[in-house]
């Protein structure tokens, strides 16, 4: 009789405990699942955008990832404010992605993100943000213009999802004294004939009491992985961007040839230990002291050349691959707008005004200007528009600037005129890095070409069939 | 029985008053922890469960996750850079800290000087540390290989042979070992004068002192100084990330500094697989835990807390 009674009023006790708990745990798992709430694909992003709406009055066109920096990127950007009437907040600095995926998830994302032209296919995949062909009929957008590598890099099935501008391409760099040492010519150093870039290394090393005191070559890898292989006539990827070909033999046969070059020198950790400890930016650069030979660089760093050292002894190329055919491997920026951009009208007008031919042409007379101010040269700008390109060279590139400059801005056109670049795809980030980890695997000593590409081939390879088949789900 | 009933009444009613009073001023930590804190560990708890890149909606996978980490190498790769470097760290860590501790606390009035130099580069940025790191252990031209060459020794090459990367960046957590000096000159400050007289008359000379009245006497700040930096060494970022993955090596990278969060940080914040991030963090939240653990059982044998009743 006395057994049960103790149990009888602890059962109310109990239920009151546990009432409240199991109502805050059905809280929890409702706001858990109610909390990530996504956009995308399924909100049919796009469809209902009109492009052509006019701005909002007293509106503010939030902007991410881009700032004015210097006179390429003030010029057009006050251009466009004044061309919109509106006023435009920058949020500077590159853009974050996921910054920019987590203000978009959360119902709040900017109205224009300027992103690295990479970063567009994983956007447009993850429906981050528009397709932008009604913004391009809507303000009459010349896409003929563009580069078209730039432009098909911006282009995810079938689809435009950003506006291309700038244009990033490699030439050769050399230093003339160095080769005229060694009886070489740039030709020797371009890439056009590997046996000859070993043999140029070898003889432009040089090694003071054990230590690396002059880089013959600098292969640039990983970075440059994709531009020596084209030289062979290999992508890194197929041109609908769906299947990786790291562990072609053309590609192995490059990276194997790019590694030589750092072994004829000691093996790459002495190059980049040596190459870490220079003075990049600066008048004690490695081409103004004699610490390397050659390597292939963006153009921009022939700027940064003409300001630092502009009596440095060098000589320019255009980066050319076995097969005696200019490549450059082209990277640059594009104008994207998010899906649920409060003013996607506005976004769209701002780009179009940012990229369009005379944008260009009055941003570049002003650098023109302000370089013949300093009485430096000024080399160009590659815009990613092929008609203001043509126009800035044909007006204000001078006819005929001084040795070295003029090989420099040659090849810079040149290597303009033969750009490739990796399709957009919705694996951008992970092919990456499987590409990258690969070949960093082989400079560390951890891997062999052909075992580290293979690795590469099925890390790459997995992660782009997982992205593409979530893409095809949703089609 | 009635007046007893009213005397515990009293403090029943101040202790009611006292405990309400209490809440009320820790409530905005209790709510800063529940919002920032709490839930978004119960809510990566969720994610580790999905399939989530941000954008899209997350769809439940129920434990794929954490079958996936069993396969992947990475996270072994991860995981075993992770435990060597906390292997080398901490202990590497505790003992210099320990013997500056004890150096400063011969230092007389100077200590607090020294105290300061100490702790000032404990203020710089670890991004910093970590582009420093570059540049003092540069195989070819650092300070530190220049050092080891005035006394006859060929340096490794720090910052980029596999064998060396992890020597290097415990070596460079040095930088901010002033934190935990302050904290051990702090406990030596507390051991009684008089046991070291009481050794000193027993023939105890430095070391023996040292040995059998300092350390145990410190026992329990040792302890806390090696939990934390045992906690920190497994979630090791900043350092490694901005000196081997970040603007100063955008494309170059080593897999030997390939640590956990770094990983764990890839796979979230660069390659989007937001549930498969949650999962791995929360296998990072397990052993610390275990470890933690293991160290709280192993202090009962090794910590001394004065006051302490066994």
């Amino acid at each position: 009789m006395s057994a049960p009674r103790p149990h009888r009023p602890r059962r109310p006790h109990r239920s009151r405990a546990v009432g409240p708990f199991a109502a805050a745990a059905l809280l929890v798992v409702l706001g858990t699942t109610g909390c990530a709430t996504g956009i995308g694909a399924d909100d049919g992003a796009g469809a209902d955008v009109d492009f052509g709406a006019s701005p909002s009055p007293g509106g503010t066109l939030q902007v991410m990832g881009f700032g004015t920096g210097d006179e390429i990127g003030e010029v057009r950007h006050d251009r466009a404010t004044e061309a919109l009437g509106t006023e435009v907040k920058l949020s500077e600095g590159a853009l974050d992605p996921q910054a920019f995926l987590s203000a978009a998830a959360a119902g709040n994302p900017p109205d224009l993100v300027y992103a690295e032209r990479d970063q567009i296919g994983t956007f447009a995949s993850r429906g981050a943000i528009l397709p932008l062909s009604a913004c391009v009929d809507e303000q009459g957008i010349d896409t003929d213009a563009f580069v078209d590598p730039a432009l098909a890099e911006v282009t995810f099935g079938d689809e435009l999802y950003g506006i291309p501008e700038f244009n990033m391409v490699q030439i050769t760099m050399a230093s003339a004294d160095l080769l005229a040492d060694e009886g070489l010519s740039l030709a020797d150093v371009d890439g056009s004939d590997p046996d000859a870039v070993l043999a140029a290394t070898e003889a432009m090393t040089r090694r003071d009491g054990g230590k690396l005191s002059v880089i013959g070559v600098d292969s640039k890898l990983p970075e440059f992985l994709p531009l020596w292989a084209k030289g062979r006539g290999a992508d890194l990827l197929s041109d609908d961007g769906r299947t990786a070909q790291l562990d072609d033999s053309a590609v192995v046969e490059a990276l194997e040839q790019a590694v030589a070059v750092y072994d004829a020198q000691g093996g790459f950790p002495d190059v980049k230990t040596y190459r870490d400890s220079a003075d990049f930016f600066g008048a004690g650069n490695q081409f103004a002291t004699g610490q390397l030979g050659a390597m292939a660089m963006e153009q921009w760093y022939v700027n940064v050349l003409n300001e630092s050292s502009p009596d440095a002894p060098l000589a320019f190329g255009p980066v050319k691959g076995p097969d005696g055919d200019v490549h450059a491997f082209a990277t640059g920026s594009a104008w994207a707008i998010p899906v649920g951009a409060a003013d996607p009208a506005a976004a769209c007008a701002y780009a179009a005004r940012m990229t369009e031919t005379e944008a260009w042409a009055e941003a570049a007379q002003v650098r023109a200007d302000a370089r013949a101010a300093d009485g430096l040269v000024f080399t160009g700008v590659l815009t990613g528009n092929e008609e203001a390109d043509a126009q800035i060279r044909d007006t204000l590139v001078p006819a005929d600037p001084p040795a070295p400059w003029d090989d420099a801005i040659d090849a810079m056109y040149a290597a303009n005129d033969h750009t490739f670049t990796l399709p957009a795809n919705p694996a951008g980030a992970e092919f990456e890095t499987a590409w990258q980890d690969g070949v960093n695997r082989v400079l560390n000593g951890q891997q062999e070409p052909a075992a580290a590409m293979a690795q590469a081939q099925e890390e790459a390879q997995s992660a782009l069939d997982e992205a593409w088949a979530t893409w095809d789900e949703q089609q | 029985m009635g007046r007893t009933a009213v005397t515990t009444a009293r403090p029943s009613a101040r202790a009611r008053r006292e405990r309400t009073a209490g809440l009320a001023f820790i409530s905005p930590w209790i709510l800063g922890f529940l919002v920032f804190t709490a839930w978004p560990i119960f809510y990566s708890g969720y994610l580790s469960l999905t399939d989530y890149d941000v954008l899209t909606d997350p769809s439940f996978v129920g434990l794929d996750n954490y079958e996936r980490m069993v396969d992947d190498p990475q996270v072994r790769l991860a995981l075993w850079n992770t435990l060597q470097y906390t292997l080398l760290q901490v202990p590497l860590y505790v003992l210099v800290a320990l013997a500056l501790a004890l150096l400063l606390h011969q230092a007389g009035r100077a200590s607090g000087f020294f105290r300061t130099a100490f702790f000032i580069p404990k203020m710089t940025p670890p991004v910093a540390v970590g582009v420093l790191l570059l540049l003092l252990f540069n195989g070819e031209y650092g300070l530190v290989n220049e050092a080891l060459g005035t006394i006859g020794i060929d340096g490794p090459s720090w910052t980029t042979d596999p064998d060396w990367i992890k020597p290097g960046l415990a070596l460079v957590s040095l930088w901010s070992v002033g934190a935990a000096v302050v904290i051990l000159l702090a406990a030596l400050q507390d051991v009684p004068v008089e046991l070291y007289d009481a050794a000193r008359v027993d023939g105890a000379g430095w070391w023996r002192r040292t040995r059998t009245v300092t350390i145990p006497m410190i026992s329990g700040a040792l302890f806390f100084v090696t939990v934390v930096n045992t906690i920190a060494a497994f979630q090791m970022f900043t350092e490694a990330y901005s000196a081997y993955f970040g603007a100063g090596n955008s494309t170059y990278s080593n897999d030997a500094a390939l640590f956990y969060v770094i990983y764990l940080f890839r796979e979230g914040f660069a390659e989007l697989h937001m549930g498969y991030a949650s999962a791995l963090a929360w296998l990072l939240f397990a052993v610390i835990m275990v470890v933690t653990a293991v160290q709280l059982l192993v202090s009962r044998r090794l910590v001394y807390y004065e006051g302490e009743q066994r």
